[in-house]
């Protein structure tokens, strides 16, 4: 059994961004950048699952700018047998990226893909729900865990006020809930040994997935700041502050 | 223009994140509800949904396809609808986040998730990079698919109204995608989304047990809701569903009390909204108290039980 592992390059979760004082984004240049932390989660259970017995091949995908492939190779490092890249502008909206996914799909017919449920840069919770729509599959949204067996998959989902567990048919889309597993780091010798194995690119357009974005970004801008806070000093201050300006007990 | 809103509804109620969505969905047009369920229990979700005012039309349908809300039938029973609609709404729950992006793509649609306010009929507001930054976004879609973050918009109320009830076709029931079970923990708190007053506790309440011992009794005298930060959650202290923050809840009670929670990037994005925070710390640099109206450096385990007693 293959599974296919999309994993985006996204700015380090340490930093805090900051918009760009025209409006037009956020400021990205020279920080540092890493690998989605939800998709580190997807790549450990890729492998964990191959390390079972339950797969065979992990390929790791990856779509944006050409600096993308240092994902990947974090992900080869970690364990992926070989990797994908798909050179696109930077950070293509989830619909496309869904279409280019789509694409890789059909190509390399993986019977079980995992996503991380959802990007810390754009937080849109959208590209795995998309392809599973897109490719008619079923989808394991926000999984815990996860169990193959006789065809199926079954998914322990993090939901609003539990746990909900669902059985899947594969071939079937999983994405990443934070608590899925602990990611492990890839190993000096690891990391050298990814350099050797294999990266395909491929273009978007070569794919003849139309990635016209759907939405204009109009502008970006910093949340309304709070005011300035105090400090108290003793608890019988904090309740009269609490009692008498704030007025909320 | 007429808006579609995916309610979610609970033992006959609608839920208060749907109200919110219902208001939000009132500041694009005309709002039509869609309900779903079993057989035996649409028509009570249906007459919920019928007496919030502003609805003027309650979709609802009926099957065990549709029971546990799975995405698969659902997202082909809104695509189903779709045709009639400008807009297809949901409040930004598990629920919403499930299925509604699936329905998107079918319709060749890019989704707007978490939408914190609403400019005009393109154009939306949301929050990105854990909340550091909000984007303003005008989409060129025919038709626009949002979820609804419910703590930006005031909830519209459960009464008052008296829509007209119509049977929507529900879809087939297929084998690809099946319900195993569910596990809920009961609590007689206030639902975390809706509560008034929140105290949440982190890293420095050291285990489970604190929070019972700690946090409870100063809960109890504010009749306040539970959270956690995620260090508390991973660390096993209390269940998932308790955790504030980008990958947990999000939150916007009156007052939040932060207990031991140094206040990373993660869970300032799920609670910064709150009207008044206070924050108790025995660490004066903790990032919480630059977003707090109230800080308190100091013990907590001296500090929390005095102030529940002060109460």
């Amino acid at each position: 059994m293959k599974i296919l592992v999309p994993v985006k390059r996204v700015v380090d979760y340490n930093i805090k961004v900051r918009p760009k004082a025209d409006g037009t984004g956020v400021e990205t240049a020279g920080l540092k950048m890493s690998m989605n932390p939800f998709d580190e989660i997807a790549v450990e259970e890729a492998l964990r699952l191959r390390e079972k017995g339950a797969a065979t091949e992990v390929v790791a995908v990856s779509i944006g700018v050409q600096q993308a492939q240092d994902t990947l190779r974090t992900a080869m490092a970690m364990g992926a047998d070989r990797a994908i890249l798909v050179l696109t502008e930077e950070s293509p909206e989830p619909l496309a990226v869904a279409k280019i996914l789509k694409a890789i799909v059909e190509r390399e017919t993986p019977d079980l893909l995992i996503l991380g449920k959802q990007a810390i840069d754009d937080d849109m919770n959208a590209t795995g729900q998309m392809l599973a729509g897109l490719l008619g599959w079923p989808q394991g949204t926000f999984a815990s865990k996860v169990e193959l067996a006789d065809g199926r998959a079954e998914v322990a989902r993090e939901v609003d006020g539990g746990t909900e567990v669902v059985s899947i048919a594969l071939p079937a889309i999983v994405t990443a809930d934070l608590r899925l597993n602990e990611p492990r780091y890839a190993s000096l010798p690891n990391i050298m040994k990814a350099k050797k194995k294999p990266l395909e690119t491929l273009q978007a357009s070569d794919l003849g997935v139309d990635t016209t974005r759907r939405l204009t970004v109009v502008s970006v801008a910093e949340p309304p700041a709070r005011k300035a806070g105090v400090k108290v000093g003793s608890v019988e201050e904090l309740v009269e502050k609490l009692r008498n300006e704030a007025k909320v007990i | 223009m007429t808006v579609l809103v995916f309610v979610e509804t609970e033992a006959g109620h609608a839920r208060q994140a749907s109200r919110s969505a219902i208001a939000a969905a009132s500041k694009l047009g005309e709002v039509h509800a869609l309900v779903v369920g079993d057989a035996a229990s649409v028509g009570a979700s249906a007459d919920a949904a019928a007496k919030i005012p502003g609805v003027t039309k309650v979709l609802k349908a009926g099957n065990d396809a549709l029971a546990h809300t799975l995405a698969e039938p659902l997202a082909d029973l809104l695509v189903s609808l779709a045709g009639d609609y400008s807009h297809i709404v949901a409040a930004a729950s598990s629920v919403g986040k499930n299925v509604l992006p699936r329905a998107a793509a079918l319709l060749d649609v890019q989704p707007i998730p978490d939408v914190l306010d609403i400019v005009d009929a393109d154009t939306f507001v949301r929050p990105i990079y854990a909340g550091n930054a909000l984007a303003t976004v005008k989409s060129a879609d025919a038709k626009k698919v949002l979820t609804i973050r419910a703590t930006s918009f005031d909830p519209a109320p459960a009464e008052g109204g008296s829509a007209a009830i119509e049977d929507a076709a529900a879809p087939a029931a297929g084998d690809t995608s099946r319900f195993v079970s569910a596990e809920t923990p009961t609590s007689d708190r206030p639902e975390l989304e809706s509560a008034r007053v929140i105290v949440s506790g982190g890293r420095g309440l050291q285990n489970g047990e604190n929070f019972k011992t700690v946090l409870e009794p100063l809960a109890d005298k504010l009749g306040a809701a539970i959270g956690a930060s995620r260090v508390a959650v991973d660390s096993g202290y209390v269940p998932n569903d308790y955790q504030v923050g980008q990958t947990g809840k999000i939150v916007a009670p009156e007052l939040y009390i932060a207990v031991g929670i140094s206040g990373a990037i993660q869970h300032l994005a799920g609670m910064k909204d709150s009207k008044v925070i206070v924050a108790i710390n025995k660490d004066e640099d903790a990032p919480i108290f630059q977003v707090a109206d109230y800080g308190l450096v100091g013990d907590l385990f001296d500090v929390v039980p005095k102030l529940a007693a002060a109460l």
